[in-house]
C-alpha cells in the first residue's frame, strides 16, 4: 500500500501541514500537555535542569497552565558549553541516532544530539516549512544548505524527502556544480543561504545562465538574517518567490518558524517549539506584539530538551490571524541580535571570539575591528589588528609571521577564514565605553 | 661600531610614508638614509638618522610603533666585485643576512652598505678580520655636512 504523500483533497496542502491549522483552543492543549511532559522528562535526566528546579523550590508540577512556563529558569548557550559534550542529553546514547555541532561562543563547539522521534520530528517541520514555502511533490529541490556538523543540509534533506519532492544533495559551495545543476535538473526550488544566492545570481550572469528563464519558482533562504533590500534584490533578478526560514541548531536547526506565501512574518511550528517574547535586559515576558529576545521551548524533544532557551535574536509575536490561514502564531523577520553575534555565510562569529585568538597570539588584547562586507554577494570578514611594539619587527618575514598567526589562530576558533590587516597604531577609532568593534558594510 | 636603526609600521596605502619624514624634519633632524620594505598590505620604513634618541621620542609621541635595531655599516670598494668580496667574507663564516641597503652617501672609491644581521657583534669581527671597514657612527656622520 503506498502512503499517501500530498493530498489534493485537501485543497492542494500535504497532510503534514495539518498542525498549522489546529483551531487555536486545540493547540494550546497540545502545547501544555507536551510542555508538561518536557519538562518532566528534563527534570528527571538532565541534572542541571533538575538543580536548577530545586533551587526554585519547584518540581514538573508547577506547569498547571501554560503561562506557568514563566515560572521555569533560562537555559543560554554557556550552558551547552559548560556541559560540553553530552551534558544536556535526556536520552541514552542508545537512544541517539544522530549529532550535530555548532560553533560556540569560545571555541568550543556545542553539541546537539537526535532520537529517532526527534529527527522525524525535524523531518516533519521542515516538511511543513517547505509546504509553506508551496513546494509538494513532484517538486526538484536543489539543497545547497551545508552537509556536515551544521544543520542546515541534513535538516533541509529529510524535510525535502518527506515532503515527497526530489532533493539534490549538492550542499554549499562550487559555484559552477550548483549552476550546472540549476541549469540542467529542472530545478524548481533551491535552499542555501540568501548571501550565497546573491553570489550565484553574479555568477550566473557571468556564465550567461538566464535565471529567469528557468523552472525556478521557490528559494528557501535561512541560517543569516537578510534585508526586505536583499529579498527585492532577488526577486527582481529572478523569476522565484523568495522565503525567509528561521531556526537554530540547539532548537532543532532549520524548521523552528517558516514564512508563508503571504511572506509576511514567519509561523512558528509552535506544536513543536513553543515561543515568548522576553525583556532581555530584565527577564520579564512580554505580551505578544511586544519587541524582545525570542525565547523557545522544545516541546517535543527527547534526546535534548531546551526549556526557555534564549535565543538572543530580537522579534515580536504576531498573533493576528494570517491571510494564509495558519493559526500558528507568527514572528517578525529577525533583524538584530540582543548579543553582537554577526552571521557570516551561515557561519555563527562573536567578537568575543576573535579576542580570544587575539590574545592567544599577542598575550594582550590589541585594539581592533572587524568590517563585514559582501563581494559578489559573498560575505567577507576583515579584522584590522593595530601593530603593538611587543609584536612589531623590523623584519618583514617576522611581521608577515605575526600576520598569520592571527589569522590562523581565527579561523581555528571561528571557522571562517579571515581577511586579516595589520594597521597602524592609534588608527582605529576610540569610542566612550564600548569601542564599535563591527563595521557592517553589507549592502543587498 | 653598531649603528642604531629606527624601523616603523606603515600602512601600504597612499600618504603614508610623508607623515613620519615630515615629523622628522619638523624636529630638526637629518636624514642620513632610508630603506624601505613592503609587502602588499604593509610597509616597514628603516631610518639611519644620527639623533637617533631623539627621533624615535619624536615619533613615539606622534604615535608610531618605532623599534630600535643595531646595524653595522660597512665601507666597500665601488666597484665590480666590491659587495661579493664582503658577502664571501660573511657566508664562509656562516653569518645570515637580514637584509640589507644601500647608504645614500659615497665616499670617492667608497660605498657604504648597511647590513642587518642576527648577531651584529661576531659580524663585526668577521668583516674587519677579512680587512673590511666597519664604519662607526661617528665617522659615519663626521662625513656629512
Amino acid at each position: 500500500m503506498q502512503t499517501e504523500l500530498w493530498n489534493d483533497a485537501a485543497g492542494g496542502f500535504h497532510p503534514a501541514s495539518a498542525p498549522d491549522f489546529l483551531p487555536a483552543e486545540r493547540l494550546k492543549e497540545v502545547q501544555l500537555r507536551r510542555l508538561r511532559a518536557v519538562v518532566s522528562r528534563a527534570y528527571e535526566y538532565v541534572p542541571l535542569f533538575r538543580q536548577r528546579l530545586e533551587a526554585r523550590g519547584l518540581t514538573p508540577d508547577a506547569i498547571g497552565e501554560l503561562a506557568d512556563i514563566a515560572k521555569l529558569p533560562f537555559t543560554i548557550k554557556t550552558d551547552l558549553r559548560d556541559t560540553y559534550p553530552f551534558g544536556l542529553f535526556a536520552s541514552p546514547m542508545g537512544d541517539i541516532v544522530r549529532l550535530h555541532a555548532s560553533s560556540g561562543t569560545t571555541g568550543k563547539p556545542i553539541v546537539v544530539g537526535y532520537t529517532r522521534e526527534d529527527v522525524d520530528v525535524w523531518a516533519e517541520v521542515m516538511a511543513r516549512t517547505f509546504a509553506a514555502c508551496g513546494l509538494h511533490r513532484g517538486d526538484i529541490v536543489q539543497n545547497a544548505f551545508g552537509y556536515g556538523l551544521f544543520t542546515g543540509g541534513l535538516g533541509a534533506h529529510y524535510g525535502a524527502e518527506a515532503l515527497g519532492a526530489t532533493v539534490i544533495p549538492v550542499s554549499g559551495g562550487n559555484t559552477e556544480r550548483q549552476l550546472m545543476v540549476l541549469r540542467d535538473f529542472g530545478v524548481s526550488a533551491l535552499c542555501c543561504t540568501p548571501s550565497y544566492f546573491v553570489h550565484l545570481i553574479e555568477r550566473a550572469k557571468e556564465a550567461g545562465v538566464d535565471l529567469k528563464g528557468l523552472p525556478l519558482r521557490v528559494g528557501v533562504f535561512g541560517a543569516e538574517p537578510w534585508s526586505d533590500a536583499m529579498r527585492v534584490h532577488i526577486e527582481a533578478n529572478t523569476a522565484l518567490k523568495a522565503y525567509d526560514i528561521y531556526g537554530l541548531s540547539e532548537i532543532t536547526g532549520p524548521g523552528v518558524a517558516s514564512e508563508c506565501a503571504q511572506q509576511d512574518g514567519l509561523h512558528v511550528f509552535e506544536d513543536h517549539f513553543y515561543p515568548e517574547i522576553i525583556d532581555p535586559e530584565t527577564g520579564a515576558s512580554l505580551p505578544d506584539g511586544a519587541e524582545g529576545e525570542l525565547v523557545l521551548t522544545t516541546l517535543s524533544k527527547k534526546a535534548m530538551p531546551m526549556i526557555r532557551y534564549r535565543t538572543r535574536d530580537i522579534t515580536r509575536i504576531i498573533a493576528a490571524p494570517c491571510a494564509c490561514g495558519r493559526t500558528l502564531r507568527r514572528i517578525e523577520r529577525i533583524g538584530r541580535r540582543s548579543d553582537d553575534m554577526i552571521i557570516i555565510r551561515g557561519v555563527n562569529v562573536f567578537p568575543s571570539q576573535v579576542e580570544a585568538a587575539l590574545l592567544q597570539v599577542e598575550g594582550a588584547l590589541p585594539h581592533y575591528r572587524i568590517i563585514l562586507t559582501r563581494k559578489s554577494g559573498l560575505d567577507q570578514m576583515a579584522v584590522e589588528v593595530e601593530v603593538t611594539p611587543e609584536v612589531f619587527s623590523d623584519k618583514v618575514g617576522a611581521l608577515e609571521a605575526v600576520r598569520a598567526r592571527l589569522a590562523q589562530a581565527i579561523e581555528q576558533i571561528c571557522g571562517i577564514r579571515v581577511d586579516l590587516r595589520l594597521v597602524e597604531p592609534r588608527t582605529i577609532e576610540r569610542s566612550e565605553g564600548k569601542a564599535k568593534r563591527v563595521i557592517d558594510q553589507r549592502a543587498i | 661600531m653598531k649603528l642604531q636603526q629606527l624601523s616603523l609600521f606603515l600602512e601600504n596605502r597612499p600618504g603614508r610614508l610623508g607623515a613620519p619624514l615630515e615629523a622628522i624634519a619638523a624636529a630638526g633632524i637629518n636624514l642620513m638614509t632610508l630603506s624601505l620594505a613592503d609587502t602588499a598590505q604593509f610597509g616597514i620604513l628603516r631610518l639611519i638618522v644620527r639623533e637617533w634618541e631623539q627621533a624615535r621620542q619624536v615619533l613615539e609621541d606622534a604615535g608610531w610603533v618605532v623599534n630600535l635595531t643595531e646595524v653595522v655599516a660597512v665601507d666597500l670598494l665601488d666597484r665590480p666585485g666590491g659587495l661579493a668580496q664582503a658577502l664571501k667574507v660573511l657566508e664562509s663564516a656562516g653569518l645570515n643576512i637580514e637584509y640589507l641597503y644601500a647608504f645614500s652617501l659615497r665616499r670617492g672609491d667608497k660605498a657604504i652598505l648597511i647590513f642587518r644581521f642576527d648577531d651584529p657583534d661576531q659580524a663585526i669581527t668577521v668583516l674587519k678580520a677579512a680587512g673590511l671597514h666597519v664604519v662607526d657612527a661617528e665617522e659615519l656622520f663626521s662625513h656629512v655636512a
